[in-house]
């Protein structure tokens, strides 16, 4: 009986590789491998071109980030577009989220408009953005010929004091929808009883929303701020399409700065080693951010 | 919902609202007009919302001067490759993770919260070296392989939870009935399956749709180029009169999301697939 249990187990394992095989294969190959080897480039002199020596170099790439001027330019870029964006996002997301949860009319076109900039590939928000802050042609600028402000038109995207802004406001409508629904979801489990309980005990909309309503949904909002940070930090097809790091370095996201290092300046190594910097300092705000929020739940 | 709210309290949530509306609505209905605009109300010193005079012009020019009509084929290609070889080596590696333990599945979930973490750019250098050695650089089957593994994690982690929701019962009792593990896995799972199948497929057609970054990298050759790629190198081309063949371009680039995401609305909208398609 016992052997039979144990030849079953074990034929049941080979099934379980044999299934797996065909998926752990090609990510073993294409993502884990890759990413191994990016860390390890990260501490390596590679630069593109067919026979090039990679010497190891440890931690000579950083030592040259850190005297790099226009690395520090772009990290600061790349924190005020993740906060600003993350933030902003978040914000207007529960503010849609809680009128969304209300018997509000016209709250289907609301639901389906906030969920199309979800739908759009980042190349095609790029686009219908410069439509919209087009100098000439754009929707902005004529707005506010409309309403008799022309002093208020500006290059938006083209200017050094508004690019960043501009481009803040995009990466907010376009992730925006997926916070929202993620929020709308996490409203809807909260327990309406508790609600009743706190409204017969004579508490304020706004007590209720305080002392109710955002405690049960702390784990949602922590997990979806914590994943927007992540996605906005890294991201990158956007503000190519947008600005391509212009003007003069304006909105240079870290990611736009890396692509530009390895494949314009085929600085590979020093690319690399940008990206675990990245991984780090997303690492440590990630930590920091959590044990906070830990902390406060205890 | 609970004591009703003030009148103006009411008010103000209106205003609140139609302001969310201008502010996610406005941009797409300038996409619209303009896809729509006739040359001469494109360089118009003061455009209009609407345009007075519609034309598919914008349409026909950009799949017949700008290749853009070429790049879609591309696209579609390869995200239907991707698409099917997704679906094909998911499946059964979602059915071991959904029906037996395993600290692979563990170990498989994992890797997926911690490769959301990495920026591409660690991971492309390398991938693009490896593909370079297998001469797969700059072609349509090294951009799929990259779609597939790159949908993988997710599509693992939505058709297992397909699998978890068809009874294992109905396994046992065809089992019982003398069917072999195959014939039940056909009979029994596969029908079962079929709309996770095409959720899953669905899935990963967009997410190699609309990317963009691999593409760019990868690609070299211009006849090779996907949809993102070429609707970004237009962009380049300013003029105003350009705008227009561009916007319709890339209305047509979200057709394909668009359909999804209706398809996928009610689950969308339960939160269930909220992680589902990276921006």
């Amino acid at each position: 009986m016992t052997t039979l249990r144990v030849g079953k187990q074990r034929s049941d394992k080979f099934t379980i590789y044999l299934l797996l095989l065909p998926s752990l294969l090609p990510v073993l190959v294409l993502s884990v491998f890759p990413l191994l080897r990016g860390i390890y480039l990260g501490f390596t002199d590679a630069r593109a071109g067919r026979n090039v020596d990679v010497n190891f170099t440890g931690f000579e790439n950083y030592k040259q980030l850190l005297g790099d001027e226009m690395f520090w330019n772009s990290f600061k870029i790349g924190l005020i577009w993740a906060f600003g964006v993350t933030v902003l996002q978040f914000v207007l997301a529960l503010g849609l989220a809680l009128l969304l949860n209300q018997q509000l009319r016209f709250r289907g076109v609301a639901r389906v408009l906030s969920v199309v900039p979800w739908a759009m590939p980042p190349v095609v928000v790029g686009i219908l953005w410069k439509l919209v802050y087009h100098p000439d042609a754009g929707l902005l600028n004529e707005f506010f010929h409309r309403i008799g402000a022309d002093g208020l038109r500006a290059n938006w995207l083209g200017d050094f004091s508004t690019a960043l802004p501009a481009v803040i406001i995009v990466g907010v409508w376009a992730g925006m929808p997926q916070t929202t629904v993620v929020l709308l979801a996490g409203l809807q489990g909260v327990a309406k009883e508790l609600h009743e309980a706190a409204a017969v005990d004579g508490a304020s909309a706004w007590h209720r929303f305080r002392h109710v309503t955002l405690p049960a949904l702390t784990p949602v909002i922590v997990a979806i701020t914590s994943l927007d940070f992540i996605w906005n930090f890294n991201s990158f097809g956007l503000v190519y399409v947008l600005t391509a790091g212009g003007p003069g370095g304006k909105t240079m996201l870290p990611m736009l700065f890396a692509y530009e290092e390895a494949f314009r300046y085929g600085n590979y190594g020093y690319a690399a080693a940008l990206g675990n910097v990245m991984v780090v300092i997303i690492v440590a705000l990630l930590a920091i951010y959590l044990r906070r929020r830990l902390r406060e739940a205890n | 919902m609970l004591g009703k709210p003030s009148r103006t309290g009411r008010a103000l949530q209106y205003l609140a609202l139609a302001a969310y509306l201008v502010f996610l609505g406005f941009p797409l209905v300038w996409l619209l007009s303009t896809a729509f605009k006739p040359p001469r109300e494109l360089v118009q010193l003061h455009p209009a919302l609407i345009p007075s005079n519609p034309t598919f012009q914008n349409f026909v020019q950009a799949f017949t001067e700008q290749e853009l009509g070429r790049a879609a084929w591309n696209s579609l290609q390869v995200s239907l490759a991707s698409a099917v070889l997704t679906v094909l080596v998911a499946m059964p590696a979602s059915y071991a993770l959904a029906r037996f333990k395993s600290k692979l599945g563990t170990v498989a979930l994992g890797w997926v919260l911690l490769s959301q973490l990495f920026p591409f750019v660690l991971l492309i250098i390398p991938i693009f070296l490896v593909l370079r050695q297998a001469g797969l650089a700059n072609s349509h089957a090294g951009l799929i392989l990259i779609y597939v593994v790159w949908a993988l994690p997710f599509a693992l982690w939505m058709l297992q939870g397909f699998v978890r929701n068809i009874p294992r019962e109905l396994e046992e009792a065809a089992s019982v009935d003398g069917a072999s593990r195959l014939q039940t896995l056909r009979r029994v799972v596969f029908p079962l399956l079929a709309p996770g199948l095409v959720a899953t497929a669905l899935f990963s057609f967009i997410s190699a749709w609309n990317e963009f970054f691999f593409a760019l990298v990868l690609i070299k050759t211009p006849e090779l180029q996907t949809l993102p790629v070429a609707l970004a190198r237009f962009v380049g081309i300013e003029g105003t009169a350009r705008l227009g063949p561009l916007a319709a371009g890339s209305l047509l680039a979200t057709l394909p999301s668009l359909v999804f995401f209706a398809f996928m609305q009610r689950r969308l909208s339960s939160g269930s697939l909220a992680g589902a398609v990276k921006g």
